[in-house]
């Protein structure tokens, strides 16, 4: 198992709630790495290079979101960000900053493991080239440009192709509406978000088995959009 | 002599204005004046070497400013004190320097020096002075809590102007208003006699300056010196003799309720003359006193510059310490007595009648009416002093407003006689000539009545013309062969001429009359829109309209804010809006109460004037105009009207304030309510969990190894569930708050309902195993224009309820309706429905759908989900669902707001 070798680097000033990430992290088999100030982030994540930031917005001597922005200039390396609740402002600013995914506290053992989980798994797939998506019943082949639904073929626009691609690039972490616009539509259509719902609904209509209750193509609202996939059970 | 008893009883009123006094004098500083006879006596000197053993005796003094004599012995004394800088003011080319205000206000200097209290300011020098004299200057000085030292001679005081120039035969320009020198802590006479002063006049001892060396040839005589020193001794005793007046009866002077002067005043030049002698006869007598001008048809048609004069008298009357009235009435006689009984007054000061020859004849002059009617109270005739040149009224033809002869008024008034001439011609045949002349003055009134004086007196002169050349046998001559027609004519002109009269005093009278009932009806409409007027700045908008209408200006109210620091008006300028005002001179005028700029008493150069909202204690404002025509607010009456606007202004203001306080104060009551019952809820809401955390927590920690791995999971999770449902209500209860205290920012987007409702569920999925949800949002629904996260949180919310208060296996479902602006969103149940009593109930805090129980939540979910509702402009309703159930509406804005 991979997983067991994987290192995570745990940024939180609370040395309560840290605790019980070491422990719950350890007990999954992660390596831990510790770190209570912005400062020690930064260094430790440049020693390390740890496969996982797990990094909490509001940290005594310095502003998390930075760090990230700071993080993402060098490294890949998925960042799942701790937020309070009274941080919900500062949650997109993190997830536009580079940030993969958040956990809002407090957390749920399982829904944190989840989450780091699926981090993981997206960075080592991210080196491999787009390969074949799986969404229920439905099969999309984003190098072949085909889809294909339980009974016959799906027919995309190219639009909805790119829009699937961005998604399945960051499969399972958040894309905020800003950095799908950006990547899809490019940067002069930032702030109308029309085009992109619009574009969202029909993909649903074409690949969710109930459209209304979306199960792979996900709204986290006043945020952006996530893709699940049916891959690598958690 | 009717002089009332006097009463000993002190006035109530005058009671509180000397507490009042009293506590001002605590605070304000001490004036000290260095009094003299003439220059030359010492006072500098005497000055000086006080302040130098002040100085000794370690008292912080600085000298503001001394008059650059050159002497050297002053100079001598001055060394060693600390001199504050002199400002430099240049004025008509030539830079000099005056005392700088702000300079000894900055450095506070326990005593200040500050040489010739009467000189005047360099008025249009730059920089502008604040104040138009230097007395106003130390007043400032005063009020600031600075003492004063200062100088001045006696020919200087206002009220001995007239008297000094009698007997020395020099006019003083630069006067001090008395009622400074009265008020003084301490006078101090610097006597010298007048042989010695002569001696060092002649030793070179005494600086003249350039523009009184001609003069002072004649000043300095002997008799002249002696003279004023002796004016000089009886002003210093008469205020001795009022100080320990004072300290026996333990009221000041005046405060006796007793004599009461009136002073007619006329717009001649005899009028400065009669309110200096009605302060000195009021100072004498201890007197109240007040300063009446009557406005008559006659006065109303002097030129604008003899009727401008008014407002000098006037202004020097306050000055002096009197009240001032106008009054406005057909005789100036019949007005000053009634005026005289209702005031109670006394004795009525009036000018010597100056009508001459027939006039004094035909019209009895205004002093004898009053000498003749006085009732109740005694009239003095003041004697012209010395050489009074008669101030011929400049008659106008017609209107008397106007400055240009109305020329097209003459020509109507020709017109109408013609038409009387053609209506005659008509009528010649059939009527006599006494009918003819019927129609003629029949003419005259109709003139009069629309045209004016001239014109009217144009036509009935043109009449007898007319009907002479006309009419009167031999025809089409001016010949008149039967001499009884002259008693025709004569008879026909003076008719014509009286009339002519009457009418154009009626309509004056009625002009006048008109514009006091505009000026009260201006008010009047002015205070039942401010009535009506919720908000501030709105209320300062109409104010600044009617204000602008009234006074044909531009206006502007400036509020000040907490901090007492006044601010432009933010928002749209309307056309009226005054822009560019002073905000320093707004600043000086509200912390002082007091008005300054055009005409006022500070920077009266200034192009607007600034009047203080609201009374002088507590100034809640500024009012600054620009008239278009200086006079609109310089008129006493027009400056009475501006004060009385400033004044209804001020209180409209003030109401709005403590209206606003006092929302300020019941919301703060209801939030502070709000915060008990949420401390009494939450701390039963709190307890449970925690009980259970504690409870089990520690189970585990004492016994975990002897538990079975089964109990030990149920105790763990039985945290989890707990410390979520704290969590839940802390959440909620912040969200709440947050919502309550209004800070919290929306940040807004096009989002798809579907979308929203799909997030919602998504949130509390585990929850909602049991039950099923159906989204039946129309495809073609426009997006709406919200905060996407707090109205997932709404959705959430919803299902949350859902989850909590049905039976598993109840059916949901989410439709929407496009409504145009917006979307309504309905959610129903198949559910139990709502509990008894009123469905609105459910949205007030900590009401719960199945009473207290079990379920957990302090009853927020559905008070957070309409202040997200409300938030977004939108209303939230809940009702019993048809066959069953609950079903609940919102609205969600389907527009962008404007801004």
């Amino acid at each position: 198992m991979t997983e067991a070798m994987h290192q995570v680097l745990v940024v939180e000033d609370e040395p309560a709630i840290r605790n019980v990430l070491t422990v719950l992290l350890e007990a999954e088999g992660y390596r831990i790495i510790e770190a209570d100030t912005a400062l020690r982030a930064e260094i430790e994540s440049r020693s390390h290079k740890p496969d996982l930031l797990l990094i909490d917005l509001g940290l005594p001597d310095g502003d998390g979101i930075a760090i990230i922005r700071r993080v993402r200039a060098w490294s890949p390396m998925p960042i799942v960000v701790l937020s309070a609740r009274t941080q919900e402002d500062q949650k997109v600013a993190a997830l536009d900053a580079g940030a993969d995914d958040y956990v809002t506290k407090p957390f749920s053992a399982r829904e944190l493991l989840a989450r780091v989980r699926a981090a993981l798994r997206r960075n080592v797939r991210g080196a491999e080239p787009a390969g074949v998506l799986n969404l229920g019943p439905v099969q999309i082949d984003l190098e072949k440009r085909e889809a294909r639904g339980a009974a016959d073929e799906i027919h995309l626009t190219p639009l909805e192709y790119r829009l699937i691609e961005c998604l399945a690039r960051h499969l399972g972490a958040i894309i905020t509406q800003q950095q799908l616009i950006r990547e899809v539509w490019g940067p002069e259509r930032l702030g109308d978000s029309r085009g992109l719902r619009v574009c969202i609904m029909n993909l649903r209509g074409k690949i969710e088995p109930d459209p209304r209750k979306p199960r792979y193509l996900m709204t986290e609202a006043g945020l952006g959009y996530r893709l699940r996939s049916d891959d690598k059970p958690g | 002599m009717n002089a009332p008893t006097a009463d000993l009883r002190p006035d109530p009123d005058q009671l509180l204005a000397q507490v009042k006094a009293q506590e001002e004098r605590a605070t304000r500083g001490r004036l000290r004046i260095f009094f003299g006879s003439s220059a030359g006596v010492g006072k500098t000197y005497s000055m000086l070497r006080a302040a130098r053993s002040e100085r000794a005796a370690g008292t912080d003094v600085a000298i503001g400013y001394l008059e650059p004599h050159g002497r050297l012995e002053t100079e001598q004394l001055a060394e060693g004190l600390e001199r504050l800088p002199t400002l430099s003011v240049a004025y008509r080319g030539i830079v000099r320097q005056e005392f700088d205000l702000d300079a000894a206000l900055a450095r506070r200097p326990a005593i200040v020096l500050v040489d010739e209290l009467a000189h005047s300011n360099l008025i249009g020098g730059v920089p502008q002075p604040r104040h138009p004299k230097r007395w106003q200057d130390i007043e400032e000085l005063l009020v600031a809590g600075i003492n004063v030292w200062t100088t001045v001679n006696v020919q200087h005081l206002e009220s001995l102007n007239d008297l000094v120039f009698q007997t020395t035969g020099v006019r003083q320009t630069e006067t001090l208003p008395d009622r400074v020198f009265d008020e003084a802590d301490d006078i101090e006479l610097i006597d010298l006699p007048a042989d010695d002063l002569i001696a060092r006049l002649h030793a070179g001892k005494v600086y003249v300056s350039d523009a009184v060396a001609a003069a002072s040839e004649r000043f300095f005589r002997k008799s002249n010196l002696m003279a004023l020193r002796e004016i000089a001794l009886r002003r210093v005793a008469e205020r001795v003799e009022a100080a320990s007046r004072a300290l026996h009866t333990g009221h000041a002077r005046g405060r006796i309720v007793g004599d009461r002067i009136l002073v007619a005043v006329g717009p001649d030049d005899q009028a400065e003359q009669l309110v200096r002698t009605g302060k000195r006869m009021a100072d004498a007598l201890a007197a109240s006193w007040l300063v009446v001008y009557v406005e008559t048809p006659a006065l109303l048609r002097l030129s604008e510059t003899l009727r401008n004069r008014r407002i000098n008298v006037l202004r020097l009357a306050e000055s002096l310490g009197a009240e001032t009235v106008t009054l406005d009435g057909p005789s100036a006689a019949a007005a000053l007595l009634e005026y005289a009984q209702t005031r109670r007054v006394t004795r009525v000061l009036v000018g010597a009648p100056k009508r001459r020859g027939w006039r004094a004849w035909t019209r009895a002059s205004t002093s004898t009416v009053l000498v003749k009617q006085a009732r109740g109270f005694d009239v003095i005739v003041v004697a012209p002093a010395g050489r009074t040149k008669r101030v011929a009224p400049a008659h106008l033809p017609a209107g008397g407003f106007q400055a240009d002869i109305p020329w097209e008024r003459y020509g109507w008034a020709a017109g109408v006689s013609g038409l009387c001439t053609l209506l005659a011609f008509a009528m010649y045949p059939h009527f006599d000539l006494s009918n003819l002349a019927m129609v003629y003055l029949l003419g005259v009134t109709v003139a009069g009545l629309r045209l004016g004086r001239g014109p009217s007196a144009l036509t009935a002169v043109l009449n007898v013309l007319l009907f002479c050349f006309s009419f009167v046998p031999p025809r089409f001559t001016f010949a008149v062969a039967d001499f009884q027609y002259f008693i025709t004519f004569a008879a026909m002109l003076i008719i014509g001429l009286v009339i002519a009269t009457l009418t154009a005093n009626v309509r004056q009278q009625t002009r006048v009359a008109g514009a006091r009932e505009r000026r009260t009806a201006a008010l009047y409409a002015m205070s039942r829109e401010l009535a009506v007027t919720r908000g501030i700045e709105n209320m300062a908008g109409v104010a600044v309209r009617h204000v602008a209408e009234v006074f044909d200006c531009r206006a502007v109210v400036l509020l000040p804010d907490v901090a007492g620091k006044l601010h432009c008006p933010r928002g749209q300028p309307s056309e009226h809006s005054l822009r560019g005002a002073d905000l320093a001179v707004a600043q000086w005028v509200n912390d002082h109460g007091q008005r300054a700029g055009l005409g006022s008493d500070t920077l009266p150069a200034a192009p607007a004037l600034y009047v203080p909202l609201g009374d002088e204690q507590r100034a809640t404002g500024v009012l600054a105009v620009l008239p278009a025509n200086p006079r609109r607010v310089l008129l006493p009456e027009q400056s009475q009207l501006l004060h009385t606007f400033a004044g209804q202004i001020g209180l409209a203001l003030e109401r709005a304030r403590f209206a606003d306080a006092a929302q300020a104060s019941s919301l703060a009551v209801e939030r502070e309510s709000l915060r008990n019952t949420l401390l009494a809820s939450i701390s039963h809401d709190l307890r449970t969990p925690l009980a259970v955390m504690v409870g089990a927590a520690s189970t585990l920690t004492e016994r975990g190894e002897a538990l079975q791995p089964s109990k030990r999971r149920e105790l763990a999770a039985s945290i989890e569930v707990k410390a979520r449902e704290m969590s839940e209500l802390v959440s909620n209860v912040l969200d709440l708050m947050r919502f309550q205290s209004g800070e919290v920012p929306l940040m807004r987007d096009w989002q798809s309902v579907e979308d929203l409702a799909g997030a919602g569920l998504q949130r509390i999925q585990e929850r909602l195993q049991d039950h099923t949800v159906d989204l039946k949002i129309p495809p073609d629904l426009p997006p709406v224009y919200v905060d996407a996260g707090f109205v997932a949180q709404l959705f959430a919310n919803l299902f949350d309820n859902l989850a909590k208060y049905t039976p598993p296996g109840t059916h949901a479902w989410v439709s929407a309706i496009n409504e145009g602006a917006s979307v309504r969103v309905v959610v129903e149940d198949d559910g139990p429905g709502l509990p008894a009593g009123d469905p609105e109930q459910l949205f007030e805090k900590f009401q719960r759908g199945s009473g207290e129980g079990a379920v957990a939540g302090a009853g927020l979910g559905l008070t957070i989900c309409r202040a997200i509702v409300r938030a977004h402009g939108g209303e939230i309703s809940a009702r019993r669902r048809d066959g069953g159930g609950a079903r609940f509406e919102f609205t969600l804005p389907a527009r962008e707001p404007r801004a």
